[in-house]
C-alpha cells in the first residue's frame, strides 16, 4: 500500500471524516495500534468503500440458574425495572419496523407487541415476587412461553424464536448492553460480525448498511448470498476482523477480499472510483455475448413477482431460476393450486416471449417447511430435501406442476420446469413424467449432487436439459458445509474438482447427442471471472442475482470463445482453487480496471 | 358484563397479522377485554391484549370466540372488536 504518497493535506479529509462520524456515534476514537492493519478474508461481493463499522453485539449470555435478586434490592423495584425494558424493547422494534418494509416489516411489528406482552410480563413479574432477579425471571418466563408455542407445533413453533429473541432483547436492556441482532443506525455503516443468521439478513436495510465483513462464514454462506443480493460490498472468513471497536474507519475491498484499518487519501479515492465505475456498470443491453459475438443468453435468478419486475428492467433476458419456496416458506399448511397459480403468473407475465425456468419446491435442511420436512434429522444437506420430499410428502409435487401449467396457460412466457436435488436418471424419467402429465412440455433437473453431474448424459435421456446449482455442487463435491467459516477454502466453485463436474455434465450432454442445454443457475455465475470459465466449459446460459447481469456482461465482451476455452483449461489444470482464481483473474486485465 | 361472539374469518386463523392487528385494537381500548373459545368457561378466558395468549388460544378460521369486557363504553368496544375478527385480514 503506497501510504507514504499521501500528503498531509489529503490526510486532513479521513481525519475530519473520522470526526464526524465519531460525534455522530459518540464512539471511542481507533486505536492508533490498528491504524494501518489489514485483515485478509474472501472477497465474495465486489465493492470499494470507505466507513465506519458496527459490530454485530454478542450474544446475550443466559442469567445463572437460579440466580436471585441482588441485596437491597426489593422485588417492586425489580419488577418495574423489567416493565422499563420490556417497554424500551418494544420501543426499538416498533421503530426499526417503521424503517422496514415488506414481511421484514410485518415480523418486526409482532415482535414489538410479545416484548411488552401482558402475559409474558405478569409470568416474569411473578418469579420476581419469589425472589428472582429480574434476568432470570424474564430469561424463564419466555422459556415457558417458547416452549408452550413449540408444543402447538406448526407456525406458532416458528414463532417460539421470536420470544427467544425478544427475551434476549429485554435482558440486554436490563443489563445496559446493546440488544442482540443487526445495530441500528441512522447513519450507514459497515456491518462487522462473526456470521450472520438467515434471520439477521433477512432484517438488515441495504439502505442503512454500506458492506458486509465477517470473520467466519464461507463464499457459499448465507453472508455472501444476501450481500450479492444486495449488491453490497462483502468479505468473509476475515480472521480477527470482529475484534475492531464500533466507529473505526475501514476500507473494504470486495473483490480483493482485504479491510485496511484507518484508511489514507487513496483508499478514498479507489472507493470513489468504485462509485462511478458501478453507475457505468449499471447498464445491460440485455444480449449476452462474448467479443466474438458468441451468445450466451444472461438470466436472472428471481424469488416472486417483484423480483421478476426488477430483472426484467435490468435486462434479464429470462428467468433461469424462479425459487418458488416464497410461494411456501412461513406457511403452517400447503398454499392452494389457484394461490400458487397466481404467485407464478406474476412471475411469467414479466417475462413476455421470453424463458422462465421454474424450480419445484426445495424445501428442507436450512429451508425447513413444517408440513414437508423433519426437523429431526441429523444430518439435513444428506436428508429428505428438493426433490426427495416426494418420497415422504407424495401430491405436494404434483399439485405444484399443475399450478405452474395451469399459470402457463395463456402467459406468453416459455415456461420450463426443474426439480432440485436429483441424483439418479430414474429420478429424472419419474420427474419428466410427473411434468408430462401435468402438460408441462420441457422438463429438466438441476444437477447439485455429484452423481447427477457424473452420469448426465443418462439423465438427459429422459429430460430437456440441466441446470447446474453450483452451491450445493460444491459443499457436496468437497464434503464441506457450506456454513461453515473454517471450510470456506474448500467452500468455493474455484475448486478444480468442482470445474472438472461442471465439465463432465457439458461432456454428459455432447455424449447424449442432442446438444441438450447445460445452464448454471448458482452464485457460481454471478462471479464474473468465473463466468467466463463457465462458458469456456461449455455451459450455455448464465443465470444469476439482476444486480450481477451488467458486471458479467461486461467481462464476456471481453474475451472471444477461443479465449474463453484457453482460460478453462488453466482452471481445470490448477493445483488450487486459489491458483485457479488467481490465474484466470491475471488473464483478465479488465477486472482490474472495473475494479471487479 | 357485556359479551360477544365473533367467527374468525382469517383464513390463517387468528395469529399473524390478523392476531397483531386485533391486539393493536385492544390494547388502544381503556377497558380490559378477555378472549376465549365459545363453550369454554368464563374464569379460563385470556386476557385479549396479550398476542401470545392469543397465539396459545389457537383459534382457526371457522372458529367461534367469546370476547367480554366491564365498563364504560364496553358494547361498542366489542362490537368493533368482532369487526375485526369477522373481517379476512390476512387477504387485505
Amino acid at each position: 500500500m503506497p501510504r507514504s504518497t499521501v500528503t498531509p493535506s489529503r490526510r486532513l479529509g479521513i481525519k475530519e471524516l473520522r470526526t464526524i462520524v465519531q460525534t455522530l456515534s459518540g464512539k471511542a476514537s481507533t486505536d492508533q495500534a490498528e491504524t494501518g492493519r489489514t485483515f485478509t478474508g474472501v472477497g465474495v461481493s465486489p465493492g470499494r468503500i470507505v466507513g465506519s463499522i458496527l459490530l454485530m453485539p454478542q450474544p446475550v449470555r443466559e442469567p445463572g440458574a437460579g440466580e436471585r435478586l441482588a441485596e437491597g434490592t426489593t422485588p417492586e423495584e425489580a419488577s418495574a425495572a423489567l416493565r422499563v425494558a420490556a417497554k424500551a424493547a418494544q420501543t426499538n422494534l416498533t421503530a426499526r419496523s417503521v424503517g422496514a418494509s415488506g414481511a421484514g416489516r410485518e415480523v418486526l411489528e409482532a415482535t414489538a407487541l410479545m416484548a411488552n406482552d401482558p402475559m409474558l410480563v405478569k409470568a416474569a413479574v411473578k418469579l420476581i415476587t419469589n425472589g428472582s432477579s429480574a434476568e432470570r425471571a424474564i430469561w424463564d418466563a419466555a422459556a415457558s412461553v417458547a416452549e408452550m408455542l413449540h408444543n402447538l407445533g406448526g407456525y406458532m413453533a416458528e414463532r417460539a424464536t421470536d420470544v427467544l429473541d425478544v427475551r434476549g432483547r429485554i435482558v440486554a436492556e436490563l443489563r445496559g448492553v446493546p440488544a442482540p441482532g443487526i445495530p441500528y443506525s441512522d447513519t450507514p455503516f459497515i456491518l462487522v460480525g462473526e456470521d450472520l443468521a438467515p434471520a439477521d439478513t433477512a432484517t438488515l436495510d441495504p439502505s442503512r448498511v454500506l458492506a458486509l465483513v465477517t470473520s467466519s462464514g464461507g463464499p457459499q454462506s448465507h453472508t455472501a448470498i444476501i450481500a450479492r443480493a444486495l449488491g453490497l460490498p462483502a468479505v468473509v472468513a476475515a480472521l480477527g476482523v470482529d475484534g475492531l471497536t464500533d466507529g473505526t474507519i475501514v476500507f473494504v475491498d470486495g473483490a480483493a477480499g482485504t479491510i485496511l484499518v484507518d484508511p489514507g487519501a487513496d483508499e478514498v479515492d479507489l472507493a470513489k472510483e468504485w462509485e462511478t465505475t458501478t453507475a457505468a456498470l449499471a447498464v445491460f443491453d440485455g444480449t449476452g455475448r462474448l467479443k466474438d459475438g458468441h451468445l450466451v443468453p444472461l438470466l436472472s435468478n428471481v424469488g416472486g413477482a417483484t423480483d421478476a419486475v426488477k430483472a426484467a428492467a435490468a435486462g434479464a433476458q429470462g428467468v433461469g431460476l424462479l425459487r418458488t419456496e416464497f410461494c411456501f416458506l412461513e406457511r403452517d399448511i400447503e398454499p392452494s393450486i389457484a394461490e400458487q397459480v397466481e404467485a407464478y403468473r406474476g412471475v411469467f407475465d414479466a417475462f413476455p416471449g421470453k424463458k422462465v425456468v421454474v424450480r419445484t419446491l426445495d424445501a428442507g435442511a436450512d429451508k425447513p417447511l413444517p408440513f414437508l420436512t423433519d426437523a429431526s434429522e441429523p444430518n439435513p444437506a444428506l436428508g429428505v430435501r428438493g426433490y426427495r420430499t416426494d418420497f415422504t410428502s407424495p401430491g405436494v409435487l404434483e399439485r405444484q406442476l399443475q399450478a405452474i401449467a395451469q399459470a402457463a396457460d395463456g402467459t406468453k412466457a416459455q415456461v420450463w420446469v426443474m426439480a432440485p436435488m436429483i441424483a439418479t436418471a430414474e429420478e429424472a424419467e419419474h420427474f419428466a413424467g410427473l411434468c408430462a402429465a401435468a402438460g408441462l412440455k420441457t422438463s429438466g433437473v438441476m444437477v447439485e449432487v455429484p452423481s447427477a453431474a457424473l452420469t448426465a448424459a443418462s439423465i438427459l435421456e429422459h429430460v430437456d436439459f440441466v441446470s447446474l446449482g453450483t452451491n450445493d455442487l460444491t459443499q457436496y463435491a468437497m464434503a464441506a458445509d457450506r456454513q461453515l467459516g473454517p471450510l470456506a477454502a474448500l467452500n468455493t466453485p474455484w475448486q478444480p474438482a468442482v470445474l472438472q463436474l461442471i465439465r463432465l455434465t457439458v461432456a454428459g450432454s455432447r455424449d447424449e447427442g442432442n446438444d441438450k442445454p447445460v445452464g448454471v443457475c448458482g452464485e457460481a455465475a454471478a462471479d464474473p471471472a468465473l463466468a467466463v470459465v463457465l462458458v469456456g466449459l461449455g455451459v450455455s446460459t448464465l443465470s444469476m442475482t439482476a444486480r450481477a447481469l451488467s458486471a458479467v456482461a461486461a467481462v464476456l465482451a471481453s474475451v472471444t470463445l477461443p479465449e474463453a476455452q484457453q482460460l478453462a483449461t488453466l482452471a481445470l489444470k490448477s493445483h488450487s482453487a486459489t491458483d485457479a482464481r488467481r490465474i484466470v483473474r491475471e488473464k483478465l486485465p479488465i477486472l482490474n480496471t472495473l475494479g471487479l | 358484563m357485556s359479551e360477544r361472539t365473533a367467527v374468525i374469518a382469517s383464513r390463517v386463523g387468528l395469529h399473524a397479522r390478523p392476531a397483531g392487528i386485533f391486539v393493536a385494537a385492544v390494547g388502544e381500548l381503556p377497558l380490559e377485554v378477555t378472549i376465549a373459545m365459545a363453550g369454554e368457561p368464563a374464569e379460563d378466558a385470556l386476557d385479549a391484549s396479550s398476542i401470545l395468549s392469543i397465539m396459545s388460544l389457537g383459534a382457526s378460521n371457522g372458529d367461534t370466540v367469546v370476547l367480554r369486557a366491564d365498563g364504560d363504553g364496553a358494547d361498542e368496544a366489542l362490537d368493533s372488536l368482532v369487526r375485526i375478527l369477522e373481517t379476512d385480514l390476512d387477504a387485505e
